[in-house]
């Protein structure tokens, strides 16, 4: 008698009933209409979620930056510096920029798979604020910018480095590094909206990635590049960012270099970010 | 004017060279289930989201409940609901966290959205999936998913974009039922398919559309009447007596009589009954046997012939839907 309850129990809750859905279509109020921000936290909260239920996406936020910074210390160390302890105190800074940096071009990854899933044709039909969905992911990135960050700075504090900037310096290094990065990242949502292949992506965010990075400051002094080489560090963002962080986490002070670095983060959003929006209102 | 769900206007889509919807004018109204019915790469895709304001038209105008897909789409995105041709949920998270964070969109308080994203749930037969990643999901669950995250606030307009393709007969079954109780709760539902017996049991009316364009409209019995009042299938037993059987056949139903690709079936339009029995007795007669004869109102297959020359389900390269 028992059992035959419990059979007849899980065969309803298998199939869907009309009474029951018709229910649920009467019962449904329509809330006020939440605004952008709280939209895109919410858009946030899922990247958060993804995080728990796939947590190998955060392999390369952990893996790839400590992978790099032992690499390049023991690569250049003897060869730069003299040793690998002196030349950290230098690197430490720069290759924390370079990690964040490398891994902000999962973004325009990661969206693009979400739109063939068809998963943003429903975020885009909702009556919400269009770019929270957008926002919301990069706010969720930022957070795996800052595992990237802590996990780098660990790594270069067991090789040696000893930042004179302290906690203080160093953490505000890592925030203007994850301005940059948010900044950064719209680049590569718009590309995400106009190439139709993850991989493609991939490919033009390393085509950019790797004059940005190591055309720069990160790893040596530009003292000793030729003119022309010289002329691009000077102008490349990142060597205005590196120069910046360095000086928190130096405890030096920072000077124009942070209004330089806010002020191309800034271009970048209006930039890419009205491009993107542009694209994401009628894409492909 | 108010009472139209959707009225078009020369709705066009240019893709290139393609002209994926080709000036499709529509004046659907509220209540019931209109549909789409044209095979892959028809336009039927595109149409929808333009309709749902997922895209932009290049020419002509939408309205739909009223208000310009265009210049009030908010209006239109706050009323309408789409469950598009793949997964419009992520694979990755479990059912109800997908629910959860759509009702929170709609601005539901945390509390209140695990309460209607458990209730969807329930209504669906999904609870015990509930903590599953939806990637786990059986097909027809998928379905039933995506149904839910379109209704999480019940829109007066539901867009289904070929809701049962890939699905089995049961599942199939089960999101017929699931439409008809939208249906008769008093939403309005638009329904692509490429399934022929799909329109015909769920659609009120169907709009058949072939390369971006709508040859044909009215319910499906008037779109059967428009080929004739009946369809005569013949199968011979022996393949030999075929060419025999289609001489007697045209000249007793004075009708064009086709040859299908069974080897041994005719298939002949009539206009008068009448004509049939005379068909069946020459051909007794003229000592041919016959496997299967019968009497039928056509098929949406045989309409869809008749409108462009091709059959509907054969017709099956991908183009830019």
């Amino acid at each position: 008698m028992s059992t035959d309850t419990t059979t007849e129990g899980a065969a309803t809750a298998l199939a869907p009933t009309a009474s029951a859905i018709s229910k649920a279509l009467a019962n449904s109020p329509r809330p006020a209409r939440p605004g952008p921000l709280a939209t895109s936290l919410i858009f946030g909260q899922r990247a958060m979620l993804k995080i728990r239920h796939v947590p190998e996406q955060l392999f390369d936020v952990t893996l790839f930056p400590v992978m790099m910074t032992v690499l390049f210390t023991w690569l250049f160390g003897g060869a730069i510096a003299g040793s690998t302890q002196e030349y950290i105190q230098f690197l430490a800074p720069g290759v924390l920029v370079q990690s964040v940096l490398m891994i902000t071009m999962y973004t325009g990854v990661t969206l693009r798979t979400d739109i063939d899933k068809g998963v943003f044709d429903r975020f885009r039909s909702l009556p919400i604020w269009r770019p929270s969905a957008l926002v919301g992911m990069l706010l969720g990135d930022a957070v795996r910018f800052t595992i990237a960050s802590v996990v780098t700075s660990i790594v270069c504090l067991l090789l040696g480095w000893r930042p004179a900037g302290g906690f203080v310096g160093v953490t505000m290094g890592v925030l203007l590094l994850l301005v940059f990065a948010f900044a950064l990242g719209w680049i590569w949502t718009f590309l995400s909206m106009i190439l139709r292949t993850p991989n493609s992506i991939m490919g033009v965010a390393m085509f950019v990635l790797m004059p940005l990075t190591f055309g720069s400051n990160i790893f040596v002094n530009p003292e000793t590049m030729p003119g022309w080489l010289q002329g691009w560090v000077s102008v490349n963002p990142v060597s205005h960012l590196v120069t910046a962080v360095r000086a928190f986490m130096d405890g030096l002070p920072v000077g124009n270099e942070l209004w330089i670095t806010l002020g191309w983060s800034g271009l970048l959003v209006a930039v890419f970010g009205s491009l993107t929006m542009w694209k994401y209102r009628d894409p492909r | 004017m108010a009472d139209l769900a959707i009225e078009t206007e020369n709705l066009t889509k240019i893709y290139g060279e393609t002209r994926a919807v080709d000036g499709i004018d529509l004046a659907i109204p509220q209540g019931g289930v209109h549909g789409f019915l044209g095979p892959n790469g028809a336009g039927k895709t595109t149409t929808i989201r333009m309709l749902a304001t997922l895209i932009k038209p290049d020419s002509g105008t939408a309205r739909v409940l009223g208000f310009d897909t265009e210049k009030q789409a908010d209006e239109v995105r706050s009323r309408v609901s789409l469950t598009g041709q793949f997964a419009s949920v992520d694979e990755d998270l479990p059912g109800r966290d997908n629910l959860r964070l759509l009702a929170k969109l709609y601005g539901y308080s945390g509390s209140a959205a695990n309460a209607r994203a458990d209730e969807l749930l329930e209504a669906f037969g999904l609870t015990d999936a509930a903590t599953r990643p939806v990637k786990k999901y059986s097909g027809g669950m998928r379905r039933r998913i995506d149904i839910c995250a379109s209704i999480v606030v019940t829109p007066e307009l539901l867009f289904l974009d070929e809701p049962t393709t890939g699905l089995d007969p049961r599942s199939r079954n089960e999101v017929w039922d699931v439409i008809r109780t939208m249906v008769d709760y008093g939403t309005t539902v638009l329904l692509t398919t490429q399934y022929l017996d799909e329109a015909d049991q769920l659609a009120d009316r169907i709009s058949v559309i072939d390369t971006g364009k709508v040859i044909a409209e009215g319910s499906s019995t008037e779109l059967k009447a428009s080929v004739g009042s009946g369809t005569v299938h013949v199968r011979v037993m022996h393949r030999d007596d075929r060419d025999a059987a289609r001489e007697i056949l045209t000249r007793e139903l004075g009708t064009e009589v086709e040859l299908s690709n069974d080897p041994q079936a005719l298939v002949a339009n009539v206009s008068a009954t009448g004509r049939v029995t005379r068909a069946i007795t020459a051909l007794e007669t003229a000592d041919i046997a016959l496997a299967q004869f019968s009497l039928g109102q056509p098929t949406l297959d045989e309409v869809f012939l008749a409108l462009t020359g091709k059959h509907a389900e054969t017709n099956d390269e991908e183009a830019a839907a």
